[in-house]
């Protein structure tokens, strides 16, 4: 099996190998090298040196979305992982119609970024209508309408991965911790959530690059508004980018910090987590 | 066999972080071609291009070019692809399109900030039978000897009211005017607005003004249009052109009080509750407009469109008049209505000869057949500056009629486009978000006028580099 594997596997890799290439590799070098460049269209560039990146540390704009989408990361990954976890607990339960419960919480996660963004800023707003309020309003509404938004799209996900972490656990191992003498939270605390720490660490992988990364669901529920107070780090990008007559360059020098960051972030995590891990 | 799973891992991680990079940066084309200037009418072959590329900016009247394509195609076998950005991203769009390997071959530019921004791509059009047909060319973006950008559309903008509801109001007893010729200042204009906001109920109006719309992307009504009165009033000092004056200085705001003045009185006679403009859309604003929940609204003559099509609308087609927008400034009884372009059309010079040709060609046929200026003027709307046109062949909708009845009063000053000159998109974003934050009662008027003023000092700066 593994010969056959070893075999055969540059073949079956290599169309993804070349789409990956067309479609990731060439776009990241050249946009790269395009940091470091001033253009108005990406294929008429000129070399600048590092000025791209001083303007974009200059840029209080980019500060202020980096410091916003840290905040938001870290409410919103903690949220919506005990929130999944308490409901792959609560589903793996006996219980009548889970698996209708589980496909319902599982649908949101199907409706794309652009779309949940409208219907939330239609419900945002419908709630706040009776506070003579918008979104826009505050920042604050803003931030917790993208951290609702959030975690209604991604629980049900998370959920999923969280099911199948606790269907996994075997019940000779919670039985004969019962036999024990152990009690609910300490069954919960010393062999379900070890035993789940491979779907944690996929969990928290997930929400956190999603989380930083966020674009379309920003987009369309605040669009930065009031001002550009709830303007996440790939919003800002995006406006520099393609908003900013001249700052094409420092739009790209930002993306390339971003991508620094989403990369140190997600493999530290990976790091961690893993480190926590238990062979069963 | 864990080895391998953490080189997976690791690899996964990789892509995920890439996809951020790569989402930002845009398709890449295939180079540019020739740079061959474009010559008179019909020296250049175009039997060889099957289509042209034209990249519209009124979302609005998408769907009427889309005919005009169709009929164009029928009549001379050339393709015109045409697609539309959406409202308030043009720039983007066009940016990102540009950069494809096939890039919009006509295209707009917004003024003279426009053209040094598209400097590169825009053919000089002096020898164009585009240009020739101009009627005054004073209206053309030039540089130096050559012709960068044709205006197509000359239009006009002011409060627009509904007659049926100011005619109701002048038969109540202790209305504070008789009749719309004696609104003629600021002063008078918040007498009765206010008067109307008090018998509203009698009006059978939720409010005077539709709502404010501050929503991003949607405020470009206050933040560019209603921020022209005190530019053009700052700007227009006598000596030389007001958008050149307005390029080429600091923002004093001098006029700032007058700005506020207007500016309080529609947001506190709206129908809607100043906490709430900052989820209004102009299209929301234009449809309370259209179903008779206000009596005025501020817009241009290119908003015909969106009050006839409207479900539900209510407002007589005879009923549709213009005001100046009144601001409180010495003398403003003899002003007009703001009337000018941002409309000017470009041809994309990394294009090649013969398409730079089909595409004026195009442009040409649609200002001076006559399938083509029967769709400008009914469909389109325009009031085109072209010769081609004759006295019998002006726009036929409401507001258009009003802005040309504007234009020849005698006696009366239109207010020339002043913004053209405000410095980049980044300023009027900034500027109509702290507009939002004043509605909202965040910020104080004189941190706005402040902000205002910085802003456009390092915009000037981040211009020059």
């Amino acid at each position: 099996m593994q010969k056959a594997i070893k075999k055969w596997f540059p073949l079956f890799a290599l169309p993804t190998l070349l789409a990956f290439a067309l479609s990731f590799l060439f776009p990241f070098i050249m946009g790269l090298y395009l940091s470091f460049c001033k253009f108005k269209v990406v294929n008429n560039a000129e070399f600048v040196g590092l000025q791209n990146y001083q303007r974009a540390f200059q840029n209080q704009d980019f500060l202020n979305a980096l410091w916003f989408t840290t905040k938001f990361t870290i409410v919103s990954v903690i949220t919506i992982n005990i929130i999944a976890f308490v409901f792959a607990m609560l589903l793996t339960k006996a219980l009548k119609g889970t698996n209708m419960f589980r496909t319902i919480f599982f649908m949101p996660n199907l409706i794309g970024g652009i779309v949940l963004g409208y219907i939330w800023i239609m419900i945002i707003n419908g709630v706040l209508y009776y506070s003579g309020a918008t979104i826009t309003t505050s920042a604050d509404y803003g931030f917790w309408g993208l951290v609702i938004l959030m975690n209604w799209q991604l629980i049900g996900y998370m959920m999923i991965i969280y099911i199948s972490g606790i269907q996994q656990i075997s019940p000779d191992l919670l039985e004969a911790a019962e036999i024990d003498g152990a009690n609910a939270w300490q069954r919960l605390i010393h062999v379900t959530i070890p035993q789940v720490m491979p779907s944690v660490t996929i969990c928290l992988f997930l929400t956190l690059t999603n989380s930083f990364r966020l674009f379309d669901q920003n987009y369309a529920l605040t669009a930065g508004a009031p001002g550009k107070q709830t303007q996440m780090l790939a919003l800002d990008i995006y406006n520099t980018f393609y908003g900013r007559v001249g700052w094409q360059g420092v739009g790209q020098a930002k993306a390339v910090i971003f991508f620094i960051i989403v990369a140190a972030i997600a493999l530290s995590q990976l790091y961690f987590t893993r480190s926590k891990e238990v062979e069963s | 066999m864990n080895k391998f799973r953490r080189i997976l891992a690791l690899s996964m991680a990789g892509c995920m972080s890439a996809t951020a990079l790569a989402g930002c940066t845009t398709d890449t084309g295939s180079g540019t071609s020739s740079t061959a200037p474009v010559v008179g009418e019909s020296s250049v072959d175009t039997s060889s291009v099957k289509s042209i590329f034209f990249l519209n900016f009124k979302p609005e009247i998408a769907d009427k070019y889309e005919a005009i394509a169709k009929q164009y195609k029928e009549e001379k076998g050339i393709e015109v692809q045409v697609k539309t950005a959406a409202s308030g991203e043009y720039e983007k769009t066009l940016t990102s399109e540009m950069a494809k390997s096939e890039p919009p071959t006509i295209f707009q530019i917004n003024g003279p900030v426009g053209y040094s921004n598209w400097k590169d791509y825009c053919a000089d059009l002096k020898a164009t039978k585009l240009y020739d047909m101009l009627s005054d060319k004073s209206l053309a973006v030039k540089d130096g000897e050559g012709i960068y950008g044709v205006p197509y559309a000359v239009e006009g903008y002011g409060i627009i009211y509904n007659n049926a509801v100011m005619t109701k109001y002048f038969g109540l007893d202790g209305a504070k005017a008789k009749s719309m010729d004696e609104i003629n200042s600021f002063a008078k204009l918040k007498e009765v607005v206010e008067d109307m906001t008090a018998k509203k109920a009698d009006l059978g109006i939720d409010g005077v003004f539709a709502s404010t719309s501050l929503k991003s992307g949607d405020d470009w009504r206050w933040q560019t249009h209603l921020m022209n009165l005190p530019l053009f009033y700052e700007f227009n000092t006598g000596s030389g052109d007001p958008i050149t004056n307005c390029l080429n200085s600091d923002l004093e705001f001098k006029y700032a009080d007058n700005y506020k003045n207007i500016f309080d009185l529609y947001t506190d006679n709206s129908c809607t509750d100043k906490t709430l403009l900052g989820g209004k859309t102009v299209d929301e604003s234009m449809a309370e407009f259209a179903t008779g929940k206000c009596a005025m609204v501020q817009n241009g003559n290119w908003a015909w469109g969106q009050i006839s099509g409207v479900d539900g609308n209510t407002v007589k087609e005879e009923d549709i008049k213009f005001l100046p927008i009144y601001t409180g400034v010495d003398g403003e009884d003899k002003q007009g209505l703001c009337v000018g372009t941002e409309n000017y059309f470009s041809i994309n010079s990394k294009v090649d000869a013969a398409t730079q040709q089909a595409s004026i060609d195009f442009l040409v046929w649609l200002f001076s057949s006559d399938y083509g200026k029967k769709a400008v003027t009914s469909d389109l709307g325009f009031i085109a500056p072209f010769t081609s046109f004759g006295e019998n062949e002006k726009p036929t909708d409401p507001l258009a009629k009003e802005v040309l009845s504007w234009m020849e009063k005698e006696g009366y000053t239109s207010v020339k486009w002043t913004f053209a000159g405000i410095p980049s998109e980044e300023w009027k974003n900034g500027f109509g978000a702290n507009l939002l934050q004043y509605a909202q009662g965040q910020k104080e008027w004189n941190d706005v006028v402040t902000e205002a003023k910085d802003s456009w000092k390092t915009e000037r700066e981040a211009m020059a580099e």
